[in-house]
């Protein structure tokens, strides 16, 4: 028997096979299981942490990840525009990543082939701090990092 | 003697330095809230409550099951476009000035049977729970005067006595702080912390801030309306609480919408 | 039934771009009310673009991200009238989805 059926099974109902492999790393595009969450990704404190549920080791920084559309400080830490593009071949994911939130993973965002891998959101920052974009490509993981100034920190209200 | 000359200058020429490097810092910090400002630009959260408005207008309500088709906004029943733009106005039905929300809450009730209570209920929204009406409707109506240029008809007898009143308001002193509009609008080149303060007694000044409201505010996390906006000024300089859609209310709206009359309207905008 | 979003889709060269704006409260669970009773964390954790059926963006989200998300992307292909599906899920198991047609 292989070892994830036996590992499904041990573990009874609610797990399943794809839930297993979700929390392993990052979800494959195009999978039918876009409904799980890398709970314990969210509920890091730091980059050790963070790496460690993402299953990946220490990234590299890099000049190929480019934040756009970024402000240097942001007027309301409610609201910070975030635009990361990644120039590295073959990215697989772009996740943004918050030093002084008290969860460091904002968002992660899985980036299919034929999707350009250059996106822009808006997180929310608690203080000044510095922001990540950690990048996957061919499973290896690359990181660029700006700070940003908060004058109002927008997570207690 | 020359030695403490030399010392001396050196001092001087240290601290204008500093001073310049001081002017830099504050300049770049300024431009960089202006970064800030245009990158918030791009997906304004407003739409969200302007498609709500926009289906509100349509939709039949209140006793009556009655849309806002039959309510005049100053540019006949159910015209939307350009309306905003010529708000405040004088309604003959009404006998009075009245600003945007001011005429919606006389639609509801005097042609839809909403009762006013039920119509002001909730005035400023808080959180999906607790949603506003009113704003929803004014981010839609609003978002139909985009672009057109404010023609508030100050030479109305009615609204240029209610522009007056709102003019006197601006700079009359009073509350615990014995503040006025004019104490914190009145001159260039005020800020409270990080916010350049616009000067409203210059055209420019009046123009780009009337014309920017309502918005999606930031820090509220929601879309926020002129009233909104002097309530929260008269809570700031310790004033009383100021009436939604009071007399005091439209003539402040007045006097302020008047002069950025010229302007093309800009909302809804999005703001921190 | 959650509110709807606003989708924009558009052919950009030989791309789409899309840019939607999403309601959502997006709570972090950090604010305490106005008893100093905490209110408890409500936000999207999964959402999934699909254009023709095909995935073109698949996103994990945790309570960081601001209120009434805002997200722009592109994808290459897409033609007008071609469609751009968009499904977020949150954590109290409530989902949305809405289309928009390429313009």
């Amino acid at each position: 028997m292989d070892t994830t059926r036996r590992h499904a099974l041990k573990t009874g109902g609610g797990v399943t096979l794809l839930t297993l492999l979700a929390a392993a790393g990052w979800l494959k595009p195009g999978e039918a299981a876009a409904e799980d969450w890398n709970k314990a990704a969210f509920e890091t404190k730091s980059m050790d942490e963070t790496m460690k549920a993402l299953g990946g080791g220490a990234p590299a920084t890099s000049a190929d990840i480019i934040f756009f559309s970024t402000p240097d400080i942001a007027e309301n830490g409610a609201v910070v525009p975030i635009g990361i593009t990644s120039k590295i071949a073959n990215t697989q994911s772009i996740a943004i990543l918050v030093e002084k939130n008290p969860n460091m993973l904002a968002a992660v965002f899985d980036i299919p082939a034929g999707t350009d891998t250059s996106l822009s959101t808006r997180i929310k920052m608690g203080q000044t701090s510095n922001v990540y974009a950690l990048v996957k490509a061919d499973g290896k993981y690359h990181v660029a990092s700006k700070e940003i100034k908060v004058t109002l920190g927008g997570c207690g209200g | 003697m020359i030695a403490r000359l030399r010392i001396a200058a050196a001092i001087a020429l240290g601290v204008t330095a500093v001073a310049i490097g001081g002017a830099f810092a504050q300049s770049s910090t300024v431009d960089e809230i202006a970064k800030y400002r245009e990158a918030l630009q791009d997906g304004n959260p407003a739409e969200l409550w302007e498609a709500r408005g926009e289906e509100m207008w349509t939709t039949p309500r209140g006793p009556k099951r009655v849309s806002f088709a039959t309510c005049d906004l100053g540019l006949g029943p159910g015209v939307v476009k350009g309306a905003y733009a010529a708000l405040p106005r004088y309604f003959a039905d009404a006998k009075s000035v009245m600003d945007l929300e001011t005429r919606l809450v006389w639609c509801m009730v005097n042609q839809q049977g909403i009762s006013e209570g039920d119509a002001t209920k909730i005035k400023f929204g808080d959180g999906s729970a607790r949603r506003s009406d009113l704003e929803a409707l004014a981010a839609y109506v609003t978002s139909q005067s985009r672009g057109v240029e404010m023609k508030v008809p100050v030479n109305e007898p009615h609204v240029r006595d209610m522009y007056r009143l709102g003019e006197q308001m601006f700079f009359y002193r009073g509350g615990t702080h014995d503040f006025s509009c004019a104490t914190c609008h009145g001159e260039d080149g005020k800020r409270i912390r990080l916010q350049d303060l616009p000067n409203l007694t210059k055209t420019e000044g009046a123009q780009k801030a009337y014309t920017t409201w309502p918005a999606y505010r930031v820090s509220q996390g929601e879309l926020r309306t002129f009233q909104w906006r002097l309530n929260d000024c008269f809570r700031q300089q310790r004033f009383p609480d100021l009436v939604f859609g009071s007399e005091a209310s439209i003539a402040l709206t007045t006097y302020l919408a008047g002069r950025a009359n010229g302007a093309p309207y800009n909302g809804p905008a999005i703001k921190r | 039934m959650a509110d709807p979003m606003k989708i924009r889709a558009n052919v950009v060269g030989d791309s789409t771009e899309v840019k939607v704006l999403m309601n959502h409260e997006m709570e972090t669970g950090q604010r305490k009310d106005a008893q100093g009773k905490t209110i408890p964390a409500w936000f999207i954790q999964n959402v999934k673009v699909t254009h023709n059926e095909k995935v073109v963006l698949n996103a994990q989200w945790g309570p960081a991200v601001a209120k009434n998300p805002f997200l722009s992307f592109k994808f290459k292909g897409g033609a007008k009238g071609d469609k751009v599906k968009i499904t977020w899920t949150d954590n109290r198991n409530d989902t949305r989805t809405d289309e928009a047609t390429i313009a």
